[in-house]
């Protein structure tokens, strides 16, 4: 990096051209996925609750573009109307982590001494667990079911924008504009909301839309292993289990869920890397 | 001076490691707690049996269910720090020594699937870096991407359908903890893992690239190899280690989805069939010691880098 010439203004400005394209595009395509999601119910070319015994585990067909499961319930169907629950609960999941965590970051930047040591410690103790395995047990202790496996995530996830939000407020707190702006006679107040939240939304924004797809692949592997969403609803993490022992002779039933995680996942995690390349100067 | 200062290191991260600890152990008795009231009816009807009010409400107290929450903690800790960490509720074995049991098995699949990860990623990283922008890198990078937008139990049902089933290369399901089984397993999470981990790789060692002694040592003649070699991946080394050890983390979550779709009999497939079963003290136990695990590894990373920097160790400021 520091052998190479500065960028000229021409080259910086077509690099943020092509990001914005890409930003733009990228979004539609999220934006597109939500929607969908949110219409599923008007998507789905059958019910995807209706089971019809006589066309159990069919092929794909003309009528059945991704074949029957073993209840004869079109597999589109239910892939489609999966949408809603996947999306919308992973979304529903980053929000509230995100909001949450930066809550907290922000009050133990601001208090600091005792508060800040008591919630520190405290999401410390959240970090010492890897990854799903406190998620696993906080949504066994609690029942399954979707909300509970979204508040299993949410319960490891929150100390990352906590700490996130917490160094990006300290490291606000010493610049001479804020000095500039207490001395003014602002309040705690309108300093957070008129200075602090506008400088740190950046950094905390892209790492929300990063964790978009991570958390929608946790929350699937936890309805995987029937601690989230249960059947009959119709969620791509329960049906892939739900229909694991067709593997060998339905393959497609089995895989198309998965499929739709794949592709979500991918559009999520693009449109995470252009955020991150938009908002980080150096990289134009 | 310089084994002295490492000595003092090490012992001031075993001292903040105390909290920790408690922490952990405390998280994992309110777990209890939450469930402990139901723990009690639970494990009638797992056994099967209708029981009257005034039995469970016997049982409880010779549980020390109806203590306050301070004094079940205290109670429990002493009792965990004796080795003793209840019996399960499904098959009255010690959960302990039953996790104990499964233990080997789990960590010869995690050591495994780091072996393989780096197999894949450190070659592949470094090639991406050293053709940086070419054909091979975007082509490494794009298959990092699809990678990391697969969650690891599609991978396994990617794998079982085309290695084991169109192919019938490999066993589906694993008949013991023998090595073919684990290869479908490890497979499995040497993928997810590679996916994340080879850019981390890629990016450590451009970083290093980009540096000025590289520069400087190409303007001296020195071939592209020997700097690679003798420099960059000396540098770049520490970095690329660190991450692996902090990646552990998500492989020893990932294995509980793991072992359980193969069937492969580790302490992960205890902890479903546990989650399954309701069978609340094997939960704990899988929880605390795959925390305690975890931290371990993070404090022996931590030492590690520590020792391994020279400018860490002999207290010269390097940034």
């Amino acid at each position: 990096m520091s052998q190479s010439a500065a960028p000229t203004i021409r080259l910086q400005n077509v690099r943020k051209n092509t990001l914005q394209r890409k930003l733009y595009f990228f979004g539609a395509l999220a934006l597109l996925l939500v929607v969908a999601s949110f219409f599923s119910e008007q998507l789905c070319p059958y019910d995807p609750y209706m089971q019809d015994m006589s066309l159990t585990k069919a092929a794909p067909s003309a009528e059945h573009l991704l074949g029957t499961d073993r209840y004869g319930r079109d597999m589109l169907s239910r892939v489609i109307a999966g949408s809603k629950t996947s999306i919308f609960s992973t979304l529903l999941l980053v929000s509230f982590i995100t909001l949450f965590g930066s809550l907290i970051g922000i009050i133990c930047a601001w208090m600091g001494r005792k508060t800040d040591t008591v919630l520190m410690r405290l999401s410390d103790m959240f970090l010492a667990f890897p990854g799903l395995v406190f998620a696993l047990a906080v949504a066994a202790v609690l029942g399954g079911g979707v909300h509970n496996a979204i508040f299993a995530l949410a319960a490891i996830s929150w100390p990352k924008y906590a700490r996130l939000a917490r160094s990006q407020t300290l490291a606000l707190q010493a610049a001479p504009f804020m000095q500039a702006a207490k001395m003014a006679g602002s309040g705690t107040f309108k300093l957070i909301y008129k200075h602090v939240i506008p400088n740190i939304s950046g950094p905390i924004l892209v790492t929300a839309v990063l964790d978009i797809g991570t958390m929608m692949m946790e929350l699937a592997g936890l309805s995987f292993l029937g601690l989230g969403a249960k059947p009959p609803i119709p969620e791509w993490g329960s049906m892939m289990s739900d229909t694991r022992n067709l593997l060998p002779t339905q393959p497609w039933v089995t895989l198309a869920p998965g499929f739709a995680i794949f592709f979500s996942v991918m559009i999520f995690n693009l449109l995470g890397d252009t955020v991150r390349d938009y908002l980080d100067p150096k990289r134009r | 001076m310089g084994a002295i200062t490492s000595m003092n290191y090490a012992f001031k991260r075993l001292i903040q490691l105390i909290p920790i600890l408690f922490g952990i152990t405390f998280l994992s008795f309110l777990l209890m707690y939450m469930a402990g009231s139901d723990a009690v009816t639970e494990m009638y009807s797992n056994r099967g049996v209708e029981v009257a009010q005034e039995i469970i409400d016997e049982r409880k107290a010779a549980l020390g269910l109806n203590l306050s929450f301070g004094e079940q903690y205290i109670n429990w800790l002493w009792a965990m720090l004796h080795g003793d960490m209840g019996v399960s509720f499904v098959t009255g074995e010690n959960v302990l020594k039953a996790f104990l049991r499964k233990l080997p098995a789990t960590l010869m699949l995690t050591g495994l699937s780091i072996a393989l990860t780096l197999l894949i990623s450190l070659p592949c990283g470094i090639l991406a870096a050293i053709r940086h922008d070419r054909g091979i890198d975007l082509i490494l990078r794009f298959g990092s991407f699809m990678g990391n937008a697969m969650p690891n139990f599609f991978v396994a049902m990617l794998l079982m359908e085309f290695l084991g089933i169109q192919l019938g290369l490999l066993p589906v399901i694993s008949s013991g903890t023998d090595f073919e089984s684990a290869l479908l397993p490890t497979l499995t999470l040497a993928i997810a893992m590679s996916a994340k981990y080879m850019r981390q790789v890629r990016s450590a060692v451009l970083e290093e690239l980009g540096k000025d002694y590289v520069l400087g040592a190409k303007a001296r003649g020195i071939s592209d190899s020997v700097i690679l070699w003798k420099n960059v991946m000396k540098a770049a080394m520490l970095t690329i280690m660190t991450l692996l050890a902090l990646s552990i983390g998500s492989l020893l979550g990932g294995t509980a989805i793991v072992e359980s779709i193969f069937m492969w009999d580790g302490v992960g497939k205890l902890a479903v069939d546990a989650i399954n079963m309701r069978d609340y003290p094997m939960i704990q136990a899988y929880v605390m010691w795959m925390a305690i695990i975890y931290v371990l590894v993070n404090l022996v990373a931590d030492l590690l880098y520590h020792e391994l920097d020279p400018r860490i160790r002999l207290g010269v400021n390097g940034k």
